[in-house]
């Protein structure tokens, strides 16, 4: 049981390549915008005809280019949630939920279901952004859908609103099997809600894995920065061992293997994994820095600095990186070396070092 | 001052307005539905519109002349399109179309295309789809039409001269009253009918313009 996507599609100069298969999960496609993530999910609701390509949901064909098959929108019975809703605005809530199904009672236990008790005769324009998100929730699922495809669906709300609606879609994913497509440039929002993740760069799939692999050890830079890494380097393999080129210092990681075969050309590291040390002694060389502070930002509830490796000679825009400390930490570490004119050091630990072959 | 005239056009121009309702509507759909010919059908329909009105009257003529076989079918049936008020109606109802046609498939690409999108997921099908939500949606600027139509009918002059005449108390319609008064030197007469159609013009205007804020208002 699950959705088959193999698809190509010519749009200017654009090219849309992406072939994956999902199982019994919330599958996501983390990706910047103009990726193509939303054209994907167009071309599998229907709404896009691909060129070239094959797509089955369950077995059912819905899209085979070489049979000529090509079934319509209302035919695939996939469910979608529009960006911005796409409410029908002629109609109230009521009527919305009702153009999915024919039965008055069932819209009448959407509307319930989706704490929309009182308000079914309001129109869209009257409700607020979260009412409209379960309006448009209640009707797709009146339509008893096969499966759901949700395009970027907390981009139009404010921030506090996004937890709670975000924890109610988990419910209703819970509650529908966990079969749906969830599109997003938000890694936090994809981290929460779903269970396998595709990387999605310039309209084709970098790379597919279950979460926790991805976030732990991205096998591309497209995926490293889009699951939040914000230090990157290139890397070069010297007599010492890997260098990073841009940061300007040694690295060794836990792991060795691939270092054997010099295959990497990317390392990256997150902003959190930074540990500072007290003393920096000789056998140091390695995962090590001595930083130039640049910026200190403080944030909500923790502090974020931008530094540069006081003896790295690159100057490119990836030699600057970023620590991200607790306020406590950061007010520990800055009695220690700043406040007394010592030299802040940092060191990676070996096992944190992500590295990565394109 | 003998009123016919009056009762001639508004007769004349609310039923081709009728006409050119259902038939832009049809049109204006079709046309957001075709592909590669979209731009050829699309000029097709508006032709008219850039067309000298008497190119119009010529081709009307052509059609329903008693030389052609449509003619003289209709003459058969005893229903005579020349020289006839009927003959007014195809007239104003053939120079309002593009107007109708274009000012409607305006107000259809203007709805946002999620909706129709939405809806097509949800199953609705395409006739549903359009009564339910695309006419309603893009109702202020289908109405905009109406009357842009509506007073493009009643201006009408010189298709409905050629197909239906000058037939005092019978085809002769208020352009064509003013344009026979300054003919026989009857200035009042003409400064009189000039008042009644600029007086109707400026209230359709006037309802254009309030039904077009309407919608601006986000009203539904």
């Amino acid at each position: 049981m699950s959705l088959f996507v193999d698809i190509e599609k010519r749009l200017g100069s654009f090219r849309l390549k992406v072939c994956f298969e999902t199982a019994d999960e919330v599958f996501a496609i983390l990706g910047a915008s103009g990726c193509g993530k939303s054209l994907t999910l167009k071309c599998i609701a229907g709404i896009e005809r691909p060129d070239r390509g094959v797509i089955r949901l369950d077995g059912r064909t819905l899209f085979d280019s070489g049979k000529r098959i090509n079934l319509p929108v209302r035919k695939r019975r996939i469910g979608y949630l529009f960006q911005d809703y796409a409410l029908f605005p002629n109609m109230t809530v009521f009527e919305n939920i009702l153009c999915g199904t024919g039965d008055k009672e069932a819209a009448r236990e959407l509307a319930a279901r989706f704490y929309l008790e009182g308000k079914e005769q309001l129109y869209p324009a009257q409700l607020s952004g979260g009412q409209k998100q379960r309006a448009a929730l209640a009707r797709m699922l009146a339509a008893k859908p096969d499966y759901l495809l949700l395009d970027e669906p907390f981009s139009a709300l404010d921030n506090y609103l996004k937890s709670r609606l975000e924890r109610e879609l988990m419910e209703v994913l819970d509650e529908y099997g966990r079969r749906a497509l969830f599109v997003s440039h938000d890694r936090n929002e994809v981290y929460r809600l779903t269970d396998r993740i595709a990387v999605m760069e310039n309209g084709e799939v970098a790379d597919i894995r279950s979460k926790r692999e991805l976030f732990e050890a991205p096998r591309t830079m497209a995926a490293a920065l889009l699951t939040g890494c914000k230090n990157v380097s290139r890397l070069e393999y010297r007599e010492d061992g890997l260098y990073a080129l841009d940061w300007g210092f040694y690295l060794r990681t836990a792991d060795t293997g691939g270092q054997m075969e010099q295959k990497f050309r990317y390392a990256a590291v997150r902003a959190h994994y930074f540990e500072a040390v007290r003393e920096l002694s000789e056998q140091d060389k390695y995962n090590t820095l001595v930083c130039d502070i640049i910026r200190e930002i403080e944030d909500a509830f923790s502090v974020v600095i931008l530094f540069r490796n006081q003896c790295g000679e690159q100057t490119g825009d990836y030699s600057i990186l970023t620590a991200e400390f607790s306020r406590e930490e950061w007010n520990e570490i800055r009695e220690r070396t700043v406040y007394r004119g010592r030299p802040l050091c940092l060191r990676i630990p070996e096992q944190r070092i992500m590295l990565m072959e394109r | 001052m003998d009123y016919t005239p009056l009762w001639i056009s508004v007769k004349v121009a609310a039923t081709a307005t009728v006409f050119t309702f259902f038939l832009g509507l049809a049109a204006a759909r079709l046309v957001l539905s075709l592909g590669r010919w979209k731009g050829a059908v699309d000029g097709l329909f508006s032709l008219p519109m850039v067309l000298p009105p008497t190119v119009v009257g010529f081709f009307l003529l052509l059609l329903f002349g008693r030389n052609s076989a449509l003619g003289k079918l209709l003459e058969r049936c005893g229903a005579a399109v020349i020289f006839t008020w009927q003959g007014a109606v195809i007239a104003a109802a053939a120079v309002a179309f593009p107007i109708m046609y274009r000012t409607a498939r305006g107000a259809f690409e203007q709805v946002d295309a999620d909706l129709i999108h939405a809806a097509r997921t949800l199953g609705m099908s395409e006739i549903r789809i359009f009564f339910r939500i695309l006419l309603p949606v893009a109702r202020p600027g289908v109405m905009a039409a109406v009357i842009l139509a509506f007073a493009r009918a009643l201006g009408e002059f010189g298709a409905t001269i050629m197909i239906a005449g000058n037939i005092p108390g019978r085809t002769q319609t208020m352009s064509v009253a003013v344009y026979t008064a300054m003919q026989s030197g009857d200035r009042e007469l003409a400064f009189r009918w000039v008042a009644v159609i600029m007086l109707i013009s400026f209230v359709s205007m006037f309802f254009m313009n309030y039904i077009v804020e309407r919608k601006g208002r986000g009203g539904v």
